[in-house]
């Protein structure tokens, strides 16, 4: 009996010690990223490009990370929604939630959402090359959007499939057409939506392998689809190795910027899934 | 009137049929498009020496695929090996024994990790991990190491899986009903027993599904690993040796992609490699929890 | 009628977060009887049978005040130790779910947690368990197959046989027939009557009939109170109290 109680004991304490570890481990990597960047921090910082080059001027802060991150992000979330709100519909709306179709699909998505970034990256490399793009916000928009349609369509998936029948059934009763019913569908997860832009724009501006090869990367803003574009993400990556402390400066400062804003996305995104659950017609 | 509004409709279902169609054969036109861009470097050797041979030397034209196979599977290997225990303590922790109050407050957390850029998982093992195996783990074990390793890869690949792995493996546990542990603990048996004997057994399925998709996820993960790991075209032969997993070898290397002859052929052969690999598992792990839900549902 | 009972309730009260369940319960449970507990539903009968063996330890919010004595010793006792109580009782359970196991496995469950069994003991307890719930001769050639495979009402003599093979003292059941069919039912319902030479035993159920079939006594649970105590054809023909009155008539015919 005795051993068997320190048995117990014995893994209890192992038990607390690994989800000391495991839940830590957020407050140490952002404690971390909080540490380093903090001194870095000025109004300068986001609100100049780099002066005197990247990677080793050391004036000027990542005004032109933060800017091309938030356009590539943004085009991706936009293009990904005009493509992914139409599929989710079809496959809810158009083939019905038991049909063979509608499930392999369904399985198709989920194979898509599984694949790791560097593959949507080195795809989006393949069109470019074979389009003739050149490394550019176009670029990255495009590799940033393949990558961002699965997750979109899963998340949308997920929340229509909450919308009760007899309100989809009650609408056509009503002679609606399919599409009709579909906007009233829409406007009721609109929540919904919200929670899945933002997921994807999370995912969108904190991800490098996609626009690794196909954003480029500048010190200036771009202002044109052609012209590079920096993403913080990236701006991080190149910036963290240089031996200018200036420099490395606005690597950490960038991984801060970058990780309070994916922070603030997730929170947000959690709270609205928590209200949506609330709110669901009954 | 009506008829326009069915024009609309049957229009437009045409146009949500054509984009779903286009964006599932992604999948296919992703394989096809890289298998495509491998041929020349599948030409040039047979694919059981690109897989098997150690010679990495592109301008000479030879393709060598197996240190970074290996330095793949290390870096996977590791993380695994410390991701899963403390996941699986942390999850019976969490479904067993936290009370209610601690349990609301723990999950957040660990929901949040998921949340995380790679690259701040990058920054971190560079400022933290590094220097700790630097200069606490490494000096204990061999003469010199500059933390660059496969153990940092790993550590930091196995951060980077305990949401996923936490998540999956507690939901499976919280859908053991309750009355079968409440048989067992009648029968004299205490909580850790029960866990042992029955939760584990009616959760292997379960457990096994979230390490497949772990794995998964950390073969394709490329930049927090490239940053830590040393990118040493070598078979590590010790988790301190630097290693050069396969995504880190497409990323660092897309800059001479286009100069030397061969080379994006045989970058975009390792993509396809990964695609492979990662797309197996994906749908091993998805069948078996596909099986697992029918089995609870029907 | 209760000479050294072999439960004795004093003054338990158990509040689940705000609501109280179980009010100021005192009874004495006699040795080697039968004892039907009925009562509405959601008026405590099964929280009671919980009490019994502290599976209610477990329970978000809970709150246990008074003594619970078995064997003169209150399992309540903080210095208690919880496993050796829940060694003591069986617990069959509305449905009944069998281990995630063969079986041999099932039934050996409990010897191999709290000994270490030789191989040759465990077959033959395993046997007396499972002749003693009826169902050797059906499972005798396929000992080691995955208990799920057996029908409900052979799930629930193997879990009746698991219990026994602990060797408890009493044996609790919460309403444990309410999934089976007529037949197995009737055969659980024999088995209680032939148990209670050796065991005491204490049923939750709702079913009248069965409880005037097998029980010795029956308490009537309502709101979370004992209304009534006592012998079961007088209870359930005599009844004293109005509460009583009112739950069981329509059913003497």
């Amino acid at each position: 009996m005795i051993k068997r109680k320190m048995e117990e004991n014995f893994f209890r304490i192992l038990m607390i010690l690994s989800t000391i570890i495991v839940a830590g481990s957020f407050f140490l990597i952002v404690g971390t990223i909080f540490y380093k960047g903090v001194p870095f921090m000025n109004l300068d910082m986001i609100t100049k490009i780099p002066g005197g080059g990247f990677y080793i001027g050391k004036e000027g802060g990542v005004l032109n990370a933060i800017v091309g991150s938030l356009y590539i992000a943004g085009g991706a979330t936009v293009l990904g929604l005009m493509i992914s709100i139409p599929v989710a519909i079809f496959i809810n709306m158009y083939l019905g939630r038991k049909n063979f179709i509608a499930n392999s699909l369904r399985i198709a998505f989920d194979v898509l959402f599984g694949i790791p970034s560097i593959v949507y990256g080195a795809f989006g490399f393949l069109i470019m090359v074979y389009f003739g793009i050149k490394a550019s916000l176009l670029g990255g928009i495009v590799a940033v959007t393949l990558l961002v349609i699965p997750i979109l369509v899963r998340t949308l998936d997920e929340v229509i499939i909450t919308v009760p029948r007899e309100l989809r059934d009650a609408s056509l009763a009503l002679g609606a057409t399919r599409w009709e019913m579909s906007k009233v569908v829409l406007r009721q997860i609109r929540p919904g939506i919200f929670t899945a832009i933002l997921l994807s724009f999370g995912r969108a501006i904190g991800d490098v392998a996609s626009v690794l090869f196909t954003a480029g990367f500048s010190d200036n803003i771009p202002t044109s689809l052609h012209q590079p574009a920096a993403t913080l993400p990236l701006a991080i990556f190149f910036q963290l190795g240089s031996p200018v402390e200036e420099v490395q400066g606005r690597a950490y400062a960038s991984a801060l910027i970058l990780t309070i804003v994916v922070l603030i996305i997730t929170v947000l995104s959690s709270m609205l899934s928590k209200r949506f659950s609330k709110n669901k017609i009954q | 009137m009506q008829r326009l509004r069915l024009l609309k409709d049957k229009i437009l279902s045409k146009v949500m049929l054509a984009l779903t169609v286009l964006s599932v054969s992604i999948v296919l036109i992703i394989g096809i498009g890289l298998y495509y861009k491998s041929v020349p470097v599948l030409n040039s050797s047979s694919w059981v020496t690109l897989l098997t041979s150690s010679e990495w030397k592109p301008l000479k034209g030879s393709f060598g695929f197996f240190p970074f196979i290996m330095g793949t599977l290390w870096v996977t290997g590791i993380a695994i090996i410390i991701a899963l225990p403390l996941c699986l303590l942390t999850s019976f922790y969490i479904t067993e024994y936290a009370p209610a109050r601690i349990r609301k407050i723990l999950v957040p957390f660990v929901n949040l990790l998921s949340g995380i850029p790679p690259v701040i998982f990058g920054v971190w093992g560079v400022l933290f991990i590094i220097p700790l195996i630097q200069n606490h783990i490494a000096p204990h074990f061999v003469e010199f190491s500059t933390g660059y390793s496969v153990l940092a890869g790993g550590i930091v690949l196995a951060v980077m899986i305990f949401p996923l792995i936490v998540s999956i493996v507690c939901e499976v546990l919280n859908t053991i009903p309750k009355e079968l542990k409440e048989a067992s603990l009648s029968l004299g048996a205490t909580k850790w027993e029960t866990i042992k004997k029955v939760s584990l057994r009616k959760a292997k399925a379960g457990i096994i599904a979230a390490t497949v998709l772990a794995i998964s996820r950390a073969f394709g993960e490329t930049i927090a690993v490239l940053m830590v790991c040393g990118n040493n075209a070598v078979v590590p032969h010790s988790i301190f040796d630097p290693g050069y997993p396969l995504p880190a070898l497409i990323a660092n290397n897309y800059g001479e992609m286009l100069s030397i002859p061969m080379y994006d052929s045989a970058l975009m052969f390792a993509a396809l490699l990964l695609f492979i690999i990662i797309l197996l598992f994906n749908i091993i792990s998805r069948v078996i929890l596909a099986r697992l839900e029918r089995k609870l549902v029907g | 009628m209760t000479n050294n009972p072999h439960i004795s309730v004093q003054h338990l009260n158990v509040h689940i977060g705000n609501q109280a369940i179980l009010k100021d319960i005192t009874i004495n449970i006699p040795n080697k009887k039968v004892i039907s507990i009925i009562g509405p539903s959601g008026c405590g009968k099964t929280t009671l049978l919980k009490s019994f063996n502290r599976l209610l330890d477990d329970t978000a919010d809970v709150k246990i005040t008074g003594k619970v004595l078995v064997d003169g010793e209150n399992i309540y006792d903080p210095k208690a130790e919880v496993t050796h109580i829940r060694k003591k009782m069986g617990l069959l359970s509305q449905r009944p779910y069998p281990l995630p196991m063969s079986i041999y496995d099932n039934v050996a469950y409990g010897p191999r947690l709290h000994g270490n069994p030789k191989k040759a003991e465990l077959d033959e307890l395993i046997e007396t368990q499972l002749k003693a719930t009826g169902l050797w001769n059906e499972v005798k050639d396929r000992l080691h197959a995955p208990a799920t495979r057996l029908s409900i009402g052979q799930q629930q003599r193997l879990c009746l046989a698991r219990g026994l093979a602990v060797e408890p003292e009493i044996i609790l059941g919460d309403e444990s027939t309410s999934a089976l069919d007529p037949v197995s039912t009737s055969i659980i319902e024999d088995l209680f009557i032939k148990l209670k030479e050796k065991y005491t035993i204490v049923l939750v159920t709702h079913i009248l009939r069965q409880a005037r079939r097998v029980s010795d006594y029956i308490i009537f649970v309502y709101m979370g109170k004992i209304i009534e105590f006592g012998p079961t054809e007088e209870l359930l023909l005599n009844p004293k109290e109005e509460l009583t009155k009112e739950y069981v008539k329509g059913f003497i015919s």
